[in-house]
């Protein structure tokens, strides 16, 4: 009786189905056939091996995940957002990982190349990232400026023919098999924030060295990094030219905040499902778990609280397609959606006993994913403060 | 598999049928004669889908021609046909009507409509998987005086000619049909590509064409339709090499299969 058995069908208790438009369905099905053929017979041994399915790469390309809201003329499928979210529902219904695989080079490579490069950056970039041809990195944290980003200390200063980037970058996803990062780094004083610019660095330079973060015992099927850049020397065109300031990396977070608040979702999806199919199939007491009234509490607040989360992303996405989503409605989802993601992972593992604790089921693994993606993108606590300022006025960190 | 061909521009039509999700828990409804599609997931008919794949290949491997899906059924068959515009189909064609119990007044719908359209080839799915008629394909084939392979496993197209593998009990059958023809298709053809994000964006701008058709008189009347019996759950007779000689007397005595 492994995890899993029937075929995954989601989970949808308030017909979220017919709040989708068909196009919207048409993707999320996609995605979702692609993760049970590809991924999931893979990510159990990834996950033990600690490596990422690279391997997957092209099939992903081929199918349009990356930049996927990025507009056709790029090379990107065009869609909106809340097909985007979908996406990403799926990719970590599969795994975590891998959806942060899809994140970063949609979310935090392309999109700041779309939204701050040239033109020529874009119609030379764009197109081969949404190929998977380039892999890129996001280099904003550093090891002493993790949820204070506007501290970093890397460093561009300009030369006659360019530009020279020093600094050291950690907790990198993709780090180590990227072809291009984006480097923020401050072109003014080391206290100025509003100096950091965002640059577009191939990782073969002389100077730049990128090293596997190792030991994580989380997201163990994605790779994290950490970058040095020493004397990196750039052309002056590869600076992003309408960046400027802190605000441009956040938005960037913003985006990718935006995706992780659907993963969420998907992950707690996943585990939920699991978690049901266990009950159901597992006798203990000559009777099906399932019949128990610990595990039904168990399900019953696992369904509640994933289908509050999908209406929260579903209208988080309609007001992002609307152009009026906000920064603050993001870290409200992402800190709800990840914590409720983490809870329902946590109890689904419970609920399936000793056999939870092997990878042959999927909630531990989701369980430890989660921590992760609990604490990057924002952590939990600072969405929490991101919120207070909000009601508040008062910033309070 | 392997599509050789010399022939460029063919034009291939694909047969497709809508039908619930295989994972789909089914109720019949109130008519006793139909399931309840409330809250059922339909999907292409998967034998539809080798068909189509087929299809989309052997245009692709040439570089040139024309793919068509053909639906006959109510409205609700377009989101399918939309399905297939994604998986790269060229245009649809959806034969609005409402289908019979009668294989054959359908497929003269099928067959009506085809019949001017200089199709080198025809493709089904051997069988849609809600009801089993079996029969379409190879009606539409005899009313339009074409040659047909049922169920075929392998396909390769080289000038004029296809060749086929089908899969018989206990062996193998290769067969070739001169084009024009008809096929249908079975499980081992291929793997179904999965429509791409772009595609499904693609589909909404390639053409849908909506024609009205009148089925003729069925012949056949379900008469109603009822669930299979549920199993019984199975019995434990112990585990292991202990369990053995239970085992065998219950073979023996009960299911007397020994």
């Amino acid at each position: 009786m492994a995890g899993g058995s029937a075929a995954y069908t989601g989970v949808d208790f308030y017909d979220m189905d017919s709040l989708l438009s068909e196009e919207e369905r048409a993707v999320r099905d996609t995605v979702r056939s692609w993760v049970d053929d590809h991924l999931m017979p893979v990510i159990g041994d990834c996950y033990i091996e600690g490596r990422f399915p690279k391997e997957l790469i092209p099939g992903m390309a081929e199918l349009g995940l990356f930049g996927a809201n990025l507009p056709e003329e790029y090379g990107c499928a065009g869609l909106n957002n809340v097909a985007y979210g979908l996406i990403m529902q799926e990719l970590e219904r599969g795994d975590s990982g891998i959806r942060s695989f899809a994140s970063v080079q949609g979310a935090l490579v392309m999109y700041p190349v779309y939204a701050f490069g040239s033109e020529e950056q874009k119609k030379y970039w764009l197109p081969k990232m949404a190929a998977g041809e380039e892999i890129g990195c996001f280099g904003l944290t550093e090891p002493d400026f993790g949820s204070n980003p506007g501290g970093l200390i890397t460093t561009a200063r300009e030369t006659a023919d360019g530009w020279v980037l020093n600094g050291t970058k950690m907790w990198i996803t993709n780090g180590s098999q990227a072809t291009v990062s984006i480097i923020w780094a401050k072109t003014g004083d080391i206290d100025d924030a509003k100096s950091i610019r965002g640059f577009i660095v191939p990782t073969n330079l002389p100077g730049f060295t990128a090293k596997d973060q190792k030991g994580k015992l989380s997201l163990r099927a994605s790779d994290t990094s950490e970058l040095h850049l020493q004397d990196v020397h750039v052309p002056k065109d590869a600076i992003l030219p309408l960046s400027g300031g802190l605000k441009s990396p956040l938005m960037c977070l913003t985006q990718a905040r935006y995706g992780i608040a659907w993963g969420g979702v998907g992950a707690a999806m996943a585990c939920f499902d699991e978690a049901r199919s266990y009950a159901a199939n597992r006798i203990m007491f000559d009777k099906p778990i399932a019949a128990t009234q610990i595990q039904q509490e168990r399900l019953a607040e696992m369904l509640t609280e994933i289908t509050k989360g999908q209406l929260l992303v579903l209208q988080l996405g309609r007001l992002k397609d609307k152009g009026t989503m906000t920064p603050s409605q993001v870290s409200l989802a992402k800190r709800n959606n990840i914590n409720m993601a983490c809870e329902c992972a946590r109890e689904a593992r419970r609920l399936l006993g000793g056999n939870g604790i092997l990878i042959e089921y999927h909630s531990m693994r989701h369980m430890a994913n989660l921590e992760s993606v609990y604490t990057y993108e924002g952590t939990h606590d600072m969405h929490s403060l991101i919120l207070g300022q909000e009601i508040t006025g008062i910033a309070a960190y | 598999m392997t599509y050789f061909r010399k022939r460029i521009d063919m034009k291939i039509a694909i047969c497709l049928r809508r039908v619930p999700d295989t994972t789909a828990k089914i109720v019949i409804g109130p008519s006793g004669v139909a399931i309840d599609e409330a809250g059922v997931k339909f999907v292409p008919n998967p034998y539809d889908e080798y068909a189509l794949e087929a299809g989309l290949a052997l245009v692709g491997a040439a570089g040139a021609g024309e793919t068509v899906v053909v639906g006959f059924a109510g409205d609700s068959v377009q989101e399918t046909l939309r399905t297939a515009l994604a998986m790269g189909v060229d245009r649809a064609v959806h034969l609005q009507g409402t289908p019979t119990a009668d294989g054959l007044a359908n497929a003269r719908v099928l067959a009506d409509h085809l019949r001017d359209g200089g199709y080198d080839l025809i493709l089904f799915g051997k069988l849609a998987v809600d009801d089993y008629g079996q029969q379409t394909g190879v009606m539409v084939a005899e009313l339009l005086g074409l040659p047909c392979a049922t169920a075929i496993s392998s396909l390769s197209v080289d000038g004029g000619v296809a060749t086929v593998t089908r899969e018989v009990e206990g062996g193998v059958e290769n067969a070739t049909c001169a084009l024009p023809a008809v096929l249908t298709c079975d499980k081992g053809l291929n793997t179904p590509r999965l429509p791409s994000l772009k595609g499904i964006m693609a589909a909404k701008k390639k053409p849908l064409d909506i024609v009205p058709v009148t089925v003729g008189e069925s012949r056949v009347t379900v008469v109603s339709l009822a669930m299979p019996p549920e199993r019984a759950a199975g019995r434990m007779l112990g585990e292991g090499a202990a369990a053995v000689p239970a085992l065998i007397t219950a073979l023996t005595t009960e299911a007397k299969v020994l």
